[in-house]
């Protein structure tokens, strides 16, 4: 039962996605897909829980987390500024400097 | 600390969030406060997982975070704008490498059938789109060549290997251990396999495959979601593989490509046969600067040879200048021109230009006619009229800014040499287009202290 409630959310959740996404205009292309790449750092809640299980989770496993917290960070802080950098730059007429 | 109610309750308002965040992203009056909004729903979740009973130890998650939290501030400042496709490549790149990391710890717990395969799919995803990425920042920044990397029995091989890839997964799913060799067989072929993957696409093809990892890389996530049981993210990580995966198609029909198409034919590599023969008409940059002094519409059309040349501050310096002597101004993009979705807007947002005066393909396609004057700046397959005409040519069929329609069409064009996909183009033996030679930059600058003098 529980596989098939977490299908649905992945089926739903897919098709939120297109509908969200599908009417965007070419004009935000680049600024759309690095801050969705942003929220793609959201295995850094995996990363962790992988990272912070302790004593009870083995050396490598440990190793293993913390290298996927360093890497899932960087994606979603540099995504997360470097999107809002890039959106800062798209200004319209009269509000130029 | 939170129980798991809890936890959940916050990954709900995350997701809202996210979706809240896609959505204002769409427009440019919004997308930043979306941006801020998706930032916001991120931290969220991450405040609500750093409270869980599940974290025990924090000493490395602070190590590791702060690593993160340098590289990632700093990238993010220092990058220059034109360098925006290679750090993109490498954000995807590090999601994927880091989801690859959360399916395998998710395999040292206690381990069921539905675990090993969801996580054996995490790292496969993951570590293509690790690989991959590193391959397409390399295409990207030159570091390895950007032409199409073809050899003799290469579908073979990737068939090889993906065979061989399928044979591990299966092989640990049947005998799941934490220390399987079969476990670091499918790492090792993952990587490969994503190397493999992008060596053969070419430059120009580069928009599809950087929407293409994005969408991995949401996928990859997704996957490690299931394996580690986590819904935010299954709903995070599949709203991006659907967002991704818009993407790609959008580059794909500006193309007129299908993606298995894009991905393994190795376009750019082959060299076409058709021949153009004709005289092209030069054109001094003084003279270039009355014609446009007389127009009363001019439309620029960049391509990535403006990126390669950072012509994008000159170029919108001129396009003030014929502002204010009272010309209509306007930009063409295609959706394709240069090496990312969106590529040209960004580089001329940073330098200025108004959006509501970046002009999308199908919306000024319709006008072209009536413009006087259409300035090409290191464009060329998507402003190559074979597209429309020449049923022989291998662009045949994409949808190309129509600018030989334009009553008079300028180039600025280094050499004669011809375009990413190796075909000539007509364009520049038309009658009504004149060649402007040198780097675009030192042209464009030319005209404009003609046009101040």
């Amino acid at each position: 039962m529980e596989v098939i409630f977490l299908a649905l959310i992945l089926v739903l959740s897919i098709f939120l996605g297109f509908e969200l996404i599908s009417k965007v205009p070419s004009t935000l292309h680049t600024p759309l897909m690095s801050g969705a790449n942003a929220i793609s750092g959201i295995t850094l809640v995996g990363a962790l829980l992988a990272a912070g299980a302790g004593a009870a989770s083995p050396l490598l496993a440990t190793v293993l987390g913390v290298v996927a917290v360093t890497f899932a960070t960087i994606n979603v802080v540099g995504g997360y500024l470097v999107t809002d950098r890039m959106l800062g730059m798209f200004k319209k007429r009269g509000a130029k400097k | 600390m939170l129980g798991n109610v809890y936890i959940n309750a916050a990954y709900i308002f995350a997701a809202a969030f996210f979706v809240l965040g896609l959505k204002l992203l769409g427009k440019p009056s919004t997308a930043r406060k979306g941006n801020l909004l998706s930032a916001i729903g991120m931290l969220i979740a991450i405040v609500a997982t750093l409270l869980s009973y599940d974290i025990v130890s924090w000493n490395w998650i602070l190590v590791g975070a702060a690593i993160g939290m340098v590289v990632g501030v700093a990238a993010s400042r220092l990058i220059a704008m034109t360098a925006m496709p290679e750090m993109v490549a490498v954000f995807n790149g590090l999601g994927g490498g880091a989801s690859l990391l959360v399916g395998w710890v998710a395999l040292f717990g206690s381990v069921d059938l539905f675990i090993s395969i969801t996580a054996m799919i995490s790292m496969v995803i993951g570590g293509m789109t690790f690989s991959g990425s590193a391959i397409a920042w390399g295409k990207l920044s030159e570091t390895i060549t950007s032409r199409a990397l073809v050899f003799a029995g290469q579908r073979f091989v990737n068939s090889a290997i993906l065979i061989a890839l399928v044979v591990c997964v299966v092989m640990f799913v049947l005998e799941p251990a934490s220390d399987s060799p079969y476990l670091y067989a499918v790492i090792g072929l993952a990587l490969l396999l994503g190397i493999m993957a992008v060596i053969p696409i070419g430059g120009a093809d580069m928009p599809v495959v950087i929407s293409l990892l994005n969408s991995y890389s949401g996928l990859a996530a997704c996957a490690a979601g299931f394996a580690i049981n986590n819904v935010i993210l299954i709903v995070s990580g599949s709203l991006v593989g659907a967002a991704g995966f818009i993407l790609t198609n959008i580059m794909c029909k500006a193309m007129n490509r299908s993606l298995p198409n894009v991905l393994f034919s190795g376009f750019g590599a082959a060299k076409a046969t058709t021949k153009v023969d004709g005289e092209v008409n030069p054109i001094s940059a003084e003279d270039a600067t009355l014609i446009l002094e007389a127009a009363s519409s001019v439309a620029f059309v960049p391509g990535y040879g403006m990126a390669v040349a950072q012509a994008q501050h000159v170029l919108c310096e001129l396009g003030e200048l014929l502002e204010d002597h009272g010309t209509e101004v306007s930009y063409a993009i295609h959706p394709v021109a240069g090496r990312m979705p969106g590529h040209m807007n960004v580089l001329l947002a940073e330098a200025n230009v108004s959006y509501d005066q970046l002009i999308e393909m199908n919306d000024i396609n319709p006008r072209l006619e009536s413009i006087d004057v259409a300035v090409v700046i290191g464009a060329n397959d998507v402003v190559n009229p074979a597209a429309r005409t020449d049923e022989n040519s291998p662009i045949y069929g994409m949808p190309i800014i129509n600018v030989d329609q334009a009553k008079t069409v300028f180039v600025l064009k280094r050499t004669m040499a011809s375009g990413f996909a190796g075909i000539d183009n007509p364009l520049f033996f038309g009658a009504n287009t004149r060649m402007l030679f040198g780097d675009a930059k030192a042209s464009i600058s030319a005209m404009i202290s003609e046009f101040k003098g």
